[in-house]
């Protein structure tokens, strides 16, 4: 496919020459792709941080239990209407719950991934200058900043934050009577109906500029399966995001105009939201694996010195986990009080989309295979996501058994898979992007050995802590509650919740590690050249950091983004712009598609 | 963070004194946990040397109606606390034939007076899984602090009309402190966890305020003479008045009659019986035409 | 930790029991190969001096299989768990000979309606109690859930029951218990902040014990209040 090359080719060399824009134009109301990533990347980790403390408070809630002996640390910094004589309140721990799902969830894992990467990664990937809609892509960050300070304010309101989970069900989340929340409730839902405008505004500009600003030579089957999986996220971005907006906007209403779409008394359907969110909720756990995946993918071809096995495949299977994904969602709701005949068909389908992430653990195994393994930081976090990725995906296929989900649903099991998913998955790719990323942004590496003892205790804790909760949950323990003790048949686990908040809060410390690599290595990094790890896509042919403008010339893509160890090469790897060596004849051969 | 506010302090000695002879105008009988804290501020509206006391009791008139047990089997540490078994206080009747848990005030007469909230707190306490006391009168702005003497989760959801609500939570021992600050009379306050607790706060600007006890007496003392309407409030029983004129220095003794009839002729008032199942207060405020929570 | 599920005393506990068996033998030897596989590479192909990474792309016959075989895997746990499924959740296949009750769901407590001595639901004669479901040993059971606030979850552990409690929708569900003994009543999904003391007990009695029960407990109820305003 031809794309807009000529045309940006000179406005590429104006870019990188001529660089006079004010601070303020380049670091804080920029249009530059590069800092926009770096600006999600800021604001996500602040609230990756405050995430990870609320969970702490939970943990300790739950390790004991309304216990004065045991009074929350930092308790007394908190009004008592959250807690209250060293005790943590229920209402709190239930704000506690709803805020560490929705902040991990909306306002770190998604833009970390996206926010982050594709922002950062999609033209520097496709040899483009910038996005196709920079001021737009502006927007999209300076949008996400109220709905920040919206969520965070919730947290001071009167009646404490939102306190019916991150799936927010009404009539708990519509009628305060019930939940003793006020405008928390309010001021949380009118914080994703923001931040989800500033996703679609994110979307719109990933895809238009993958399809219509790659670099010439830059086929659809020479894309960096990063890049793919990050179109292809934005495309069920795009398509799921308005539902929930549509259904939060509905929510709203209920909640401040008096009307009753979610209320049963005046007629309306509680279940009418759990279908419309579910309906956008399932693709959003593809949004917050799918660019992990392609994370994935490009380290372990790096560490492997290899190519990615079967790169077709890989993206067939994506495309596949995308489409199945707009017909799974009722697997959320199959004790809801749903037709069992539909509840059956959803448990079909949900079956099946295991099949694709099988193909890719394979896949991810099959680069490996033969491989001349370099164990690199970015390398052991994605290894880890390939182990801990099945972990979470079997305990799916546990839940996706209607019969056995009547055991599991709504218990610690399904708290098990998530975090096996999410943090297993999804967050152990997010430390291997960003200790990959971190020179061509900042110009300097993380430390390594940092990076290596962080990695190893976050994975020796972070199994600690989850996997008990399998069991917990197939015995039956429900999620949400703030005291386990109260039932007699929970009494006898209270060890292992004890044993789990102690890992936690190890688990918790670890991450004190990566914080201080990253910070330190803004400043005292070893200086990074334009390919430290020796990788084949066309960000590692920019400066580190890359220009206003990233490429001098407009690069031309000559083959695909993993030759590594190729033939062709002296070296282990072969970039992807790198022109072919003169041959005889005078055509260079075509590439092959895909290879 | 909802810091109790708009109390005023007043911690002058002559404040202390009026409390304490307040204390003892009581009544020497009254059990003292089902009375309201009878607190004279420094008011200097009400002249010492003018000052009339209407006193009084509420009768009841019929055959009492047999005490409804309940069955507290669900929560152990409770039930423990009532070795003869415990019984719904909505309806009282005392040995003596009067009814216990009304709530006497003063509707109408003040007037423009004002009246500064005390700065001592009324307990509500929560033991044996019942609320002491059932019936209680607090001030606009003065701390309504809700005590958990039980060490098991309560639940405390407090269903104004015109005032905030609130519904928290105790999980163990502790006290959290509320305030009001609109005058209503009654406001129901409930325990979700434990269905059968009830107990009723009447928000007052002036402290004019009495809650029958054991013997069915009530006293309003250190009123300034005037022209008064004085309401009892009973949760089953409605409401009645009564309309008369105080002279200086003069004691009037008034009394109420109840009976099972006055119940169906009742104008339901604020805060009137709540039934557990009635989630939007329909019942509750039907005849007020309040709308129902939203918020 | 005493296993991975809580003593079963009813009588389709035992299918779902075996399917989370079954899954768990599947899952259980699939970690193995893969988990296996992955430390096996790991080990196998680290970097050594000399070595060089196999310029390989793919192998279409590989992606084939590892595609059939996770397919057939998950489409025979679909087709198997489908009748253990209807079994439960479908009205027709409900036992017709139930003794029926309504369990009404509030924030946070149980409302059980017996049927009374006629053995109706919906007469005159039904009682009510807080907290306490009592049922007979060896009698299947139908209770009709409702909720009168918000959602909540009717969740017994040791009965593999659950179902969502729904304000505006009743929904039927069944089950028969097998040993007498006393279980747990609990919620599972979150109704505020009384979700963790949503609790009933469960009484399960023998036949001619239940029958005795059911007479004395028929009087007036003593344990709810606000009835009869």
């Amino acid at each position: 496919m031809s794309t807009v090359a000529t045309a940006t080719a000179g406005e590429a060399q104006v870019h990188a020459g001529h660089d006079d824009r004010s601070f303020i134009r380049k670091y804080i109301f920029s249009t530059d792709h590069k800092v926009i990533g770096i600006q999600f990347l800021f604001m996500s980790l602040f609230f990756l941080v405050l995430g990870g403390l609320l969970a702490m408070g939970m943990r300790w809630q739950l390790a004991f239990p309304s216990d004065p002996a045991h009074p929350l640390p930092g308790g007394s910094l908190l009004p008592e209407t959250m807690v209250n004589a060293g005790i943590v309140l229920p209402e709190f721990y239930n704000s506690m719950v709803t805020m560490h799902g929705t902040i991990m969830i909306f306002f770190a894992i998604m833009p970390l991934l996206v926010g982050v990467y594709a922002n950062y990664l999609i033209p520097l990937q496709i040899g483009a200058p910038d996005m196709a809609f920079p001021r737009l892509n502006m927007a999209s960050f300076w949008l996400a900043v109220p709905a920040a300070i919206l969520i965070l304010a919730g947290f001071f309101v009167e009646g404490g934050h939102a306190g019916a989970g991150w799936t927010s069900y009404p009539p708990l989340s519509v009628e305060s009577g019930y939940s003793g929340v006020y405008n928390g409730q309010v001021l949380w839902t009118l914080s994703i109906i923001i931040l989800g405008f500033s996703s679609l505004m994110g979307a719109v500009n990933y895809i238009t500029t993958v399809v219509n600003m790659r670099a010439p030579g830059m086929t659809w089957f020479r894309l960096p399966l990063a890049t793919w999986a990050l179109f292809i996220t934005a495309i069920l971005i795009l398509l799921a995001v308005p539902v929930l907006t549509g259904a939060l906007i509905l929510l709203l209403f209920d909640q401040v105009l008096g009307t009753a779409f979610y209320k049963p008394d005046a007629g309306g359907q509680p279940l009418l939201w759990q279908h419309l969110f579910w309906f956008f909720g399932h693709p959003e756990v593809y949004i917050l694996i799918l660019p992990a995946m392609g994370f994935v993918s490009e380290i372990i071809a790096n560490g492997s010195r290899k190519p990615v096995f079967g790169y077709k495949a890989m993206v067939i299977a994506m495309i596949s986990i995308s489409f199945l994904g707009w017909i799974v969602w009722g697997h959320h709701m199959f004790q809801s009080g749903m037709n069992p005949l539909l509840g059956a068909s959803f448990m079909a389908s949900t079956m099946v989309i295991a099949v694709p992430s099988a193909i890719k653990t394979f896949n991810w195994l099959g680069t490996m295979w033969r491989g001349d393994i370099h164990f690199h930081t970015p390398m052991l976090n994605a290894m880890a996501f390939v182990g801990m990725f099945v972990i979470g995906g079997l305990s799916g296929v546990f839940l996706a058994s209607t019969p056995v989900d009547v055991q599991l649903h709504d218990t610690y099991f399904v708290v098990a898979h998530i975090h096996y998913v999410l943090f297993g998955g999804s967050l152990f790719a997010i430390f291997a992007a960003i200790t990959f990323w971190f020179p061509k942004m900042f110009g300097r590496m993380m430390n390594e050995t940092l990076g290596k003892v962080h990695f190893a205790l976050t994975f020796v804790f972070f199994n600690l802590v989850f996997f008990p909760m399998h069991r917990l949950g197939s015995n039956g323990m429900m999620r949400r509650i703030s005291d386990p003790t109260q039932y007699e048949h929970l009494q006898a686990f209270q060890p292992t919740n004890r044993m789990i908040s102690m890992w936690a809060f190890a688990l918790f410390a670890a991450q004190l590690i990566f914080a201080f690599n990253f910070f330190w290595s803004l400043f005292r990094g070893k200086k990074a050249g334009p390919n430290p790890w020796r990788a084949n896509t066309l960000e590692w042919s920019t400066p580190s950091p890359p220009p206003h403008g990233n490429f001098a010339t407009t690069p031309v893509v000559y083959r695909g983004p993993y030759e590594y160890s190729s033939p062709e090469s002296d070296e282990d790897y072969l970039p992807q712009d790198r022109p072919p060596a003169e041959r005889p004849t005078p055509a260079p051969e075509p590439v092959p598609a895909g290879g | 963070m909802a810091r109790p506010r708009g109390f005023r302090m007043h911690p002058s000695p002559i404040v202390m004194a009026l409390v304490l002879a307040g204390c003892g105008a009581g009544g020497p009988a009254e059990d003292r946990r089902s009375e309201a804290i009878e607190v004279r501020d420094e008011a200097p509206a009400v002249d010492p040397a003018t000052a009339a006391i209407v006193t009084g009791r509420v009768v009841f008139v019929g055959e009492a109606p047999a005490a409804t047990p309940i069955d507290m089997s669900e929560e152990p540490t409770c039930a423990a606390k009532h070795a003869s078994g415990a019984t719904a206080e909505t309806v009282v009747v005392n040995p003596n034939g009067t009814l216990r848990n009304v709530f006497v005030y003063v509707k109408e007469g003040l007037g423009n007076r004002t009246f500064p909230a005390p700065s001592e707190p009324v307990i509500l306490d929560q033991d044996g899984c019942v609320y002491h006391p059932h019936v209680v009168g607090v001030r606009v702005g003065q701390r309504l602090t809700i005590r958990n003497s039980d060490g098991i989760l309560h639940n405390i959801n407090a269903s104004p009309s015109q005032n905030r609500g609130f519904n928290i939570s105790q999980p163990t021992n502790m006290e959290s402190t509320r305030t009001f600050t609109v005058p209503e009379v009654m406001i129901p306050i409930a325990c979700d966890v434990h269905g059968w607790m009830q107990a009723y706060v009447g928000v007052l600007e002036h402290p004019y305020f009495s809650v029958t006890g054991e013997e069915g007496t009530f006293s309003l003392a250190q009123l300034p003479p005037g022209d008064y309407v004085i309401e009892a409030w009973h949760e089953r029983y409605g409401t009645q008045t009564i309309n008369i004129s105080l002279g200086a220095q003069e004691t009037r003794s008034i009394e109420f009659r109840f009976d099972a009839t006055t119940a169906a002729s009742a104008v339901v008032p604020l805060g009137a019986p709540v039934d557990p199942h009635d989630h939007h207060g329909e019942t509750t405020r039907a005849r007020i035409g309040a709308a129902a929570d939203a918020r | 930790m005493d296993g991975w599920l809580p003593q079963n005393v009813s009588t389709f506990g035992g299918e779902i029991d075996s399917l989370f068996y079954l899954i768990l033998g599947i899952a259980a030897a699939i970690f193995v190969i893969v988990e296996g596989a992955l430390v096996l590479f790991i080990i196998r192909y680290r970097h050594r001096e000399g070595r060089k990474a196999a310029y390989i792309h793919g192998n279409n016959r590989a992606e084939f299989v590892w595609t059939l075989i996770p397919f057939l895997i998950v489409v025979f746990l679909a087709a198997r768990s489908t009748g253990t499924w209807l079994d439960i959740k479908s009205p027709e296949r409900m036992p017709a000979d139930a003794l029926e009750l309504r369990v009404t769901a509030k924030q946070f407590e149980w409302n059980v309606t017996y049927p009374g001595p006629d053995g109706r639901l919906g007469t005159a004669d039904d009682f009510v109690r807080r907290n306490q479901l009592h049922i007979p040993a060896g009698r299947p059971v139908r209770v009709t859930l409702s909720s009168e606030d918000v959602i909540h979850s009717f969740f017994l552990p040791q009965f593999r029951v659950k179902q969502d409690a729904v304000p505006g929708m009743s929904i039927t569900i069944w089950f028969e218990a097998t040993e007498p003994g006393e279980y747990t009543l609990g919620c599972a999904e979150l109704c505020g902040t009384g979700h963790t003391r949503m609790m009933a007990s469960v009484t399960v009695h023998e036949a001619e014990a239940y029958d005795r029960w059911a007479r004395e407990a028929a009087g007036p109820d003593p344990s709810t209040l606000g009835d009869g305003i």
